[in-house]
């Protein structure tokens, strides 16, 4: 008989002094070669700023890759790992430094694995944030064709002139596609 | 917690949270079905009310980047942090406590050389968060955060204080019982898991709707250490054990790299 998994609990309001550390949200140096921002704003039912809500981001490298070192605690400056964690500010705004991933198979849309935690919410949720632009691979894609296009439209990020835009609306009109995987 | 400073003179009492509690939990039951995890609506915890999504998650097969996980290594933990207790000018003040056990994935297999983070309150019942305004004192010897990484056979080990139950404003005379806050990552994306610790014999978890957002009984039992003597440390520290199991996992995608 397999275990059964342990159940999940809301992150709480005070993760702020355990979670955050030095270099959570920069992958890469801010505005160095290839450097981009996704950045965007977590929303609750009400449309409300949550201020008190953690993303985590989780990407392959731009080649597509999958980066195996160790460093996302103590960065080094040159070392990319792939991790980084971002606390929303006061205005529910997120963003982090990084690489723009490539897609891990040729022909696949490329996307952040993005995690959320926050206050009041009982476990993590997962989601994808697609990169936009190869219309193809998005059309091709097996999740983002599965769904209606106004849901499919809240698992691809805009762009702006710094990089990329994703807004997570945790409930809502526009609610943003959660996801489980097998075994969940 | 409510983030809201003005004072709530319509704070529900206890009996209203728990008569809800308890028709949640006879709904189930009559159900039938098997949950094991926690409710994302669940009105009881009034803070999840706007929350939590009120779509179905969507079910998907995971994608490469999705089968891995973030590495870490001894780069990014040092063996200190695992202990709780250490750091500062002084001791702590609280029981000593020795938190221990191992992170397995759904197949029992240990998850090897991961991160297990911690926070906690101190034994007074107030963290180190300038958003605590619960008055009781902070310790200066006593943070509350810890990190180690998972050893070969996938156990972690922690060495702390006993937390002590908080005041919050969910209702009228709400305490939430003593826990200890996890953060711990898979072999794989999918097994990300942020829970809590709680310790047996506490009356204020029967009453606390965080905790019993997970309405089955066995299910929420799971978040419940286990005093162990043999891992109690003579005239040093007593010892909880709280084994962890991640959902899924890589090795299930690929059994033959288990192998190799």
């Amino acid at each position: 008989m397999t275990p059964t998994a342990t159940p999940g609990q809301t992150v709480g309001p005070f993760f702020h002094y355990a979670l955050p550390y030095e270099g959570d949200r920069d992958l890469v140096p801010p505005g160095g070669p290839g450097a981009v921002v996704l950045r965007g704003q977590v929303l609750d039912g009400a449309g409300n700023a949550v201020p008190d809500a953690l993303v985590e981001l989780w990407q392959a490298r731009p080649d597509g890759t999958v980066a195996r070192e160790p460093g996302s605690l103590r960065r080094d400056g040159w070392t990319f790992t792939g991790f980084g964690r971002a606390a929303t500010g006061g205005d529910g705004c997120y963003a982090f430094s990084t690489l723009v991933p490539g897609p891990t198979e040729a022909g696949r849309a490329a996307f952040f694995a993005v995690t959320v935690f926050a206050r009041g919410l009982l476990d993590r949720l997962f989601t994808r944030a697609y990169v936009p632009g190869d219309s193809a691979a998005l059309a091709a894609d097996p999740l983002l064709s599965s769904l209606p296009a106004e849901r499919r439209r809240t698992l691809i990020a805009s762009t702006d002139e710094r990089g990329f835009v994703f807004d997570i609306r945790l409930q809502g009109g526009d609610e943003t596609v959660f996801l489980r995987y097998p075994g969940q | 917690m409510s983030s809201i400073a003005v004072p709530a003179p319509e704070l529900e009492p206890q009996s209203v949270i728990s008569s809800e509690i308890a028709a949640i939990e006879a709904g189930y039951r009559q159900a039938g079905v098997e949950e094991t995890q926690p409710r994302l609506d669940y009105p009881p915890y009034r803070s999840s009310t706007l929350r939590h999504p009120t779509g179905d998650l969507c079910d998907v097969e995971p994608e490469t980047i999705e089968r891995w996980a973030p590495c870490f290594g001894a780069r990014d933990v040092d063996p200190l942090e695992a202990d709780l207790t250490a750091g500062h000018a002084g001791e702590p003040i609280g029981e000593r406590i020795i938190l221990a056990g191992r992170v397995v994935d759904g197949a029992g297999r240990p998850v090897r050389g991961q991160l297990v983070e911690i926070w906690q309150a101190n034994a007074a019942g107030r963290y180190t968060h300038e958003r605590d305004q619960h008055p009781a004192p902070l310790d200066p010897n006593f943070t509350g955060t810890g990190r180690c990484l998972t050893d070969a056979d996938g156990r972690y080990r922690f060495q702390t204080i006993k937390p002590g139950p908080y005041p919050w404003r969910n209702h009228f005379n709400a305490w939430r019982p003593a826990h200890v806050h996890f953060s711990v990552f898979g072999s794989s994306f999918t097994q990300r898991l942020v829970t809590q610790l709680y310790f047996p014999g506490d009356p204020l978890r029967a009453l606390d709707p965080i905790y019993q957002s997970i309405i089955d009984d066995r299910a929420r039992d799971r978040l419940v250490a286990t005093y162990d003597h043999d891992l109690t440390s003579h005239e040093w520290a007593t010892g909880y054990r709280w084994d962890i199991v991640l959902t899924g996992g890589r090795q299930t995608w690929f059994e033959s790299e288990d192998v190799a």
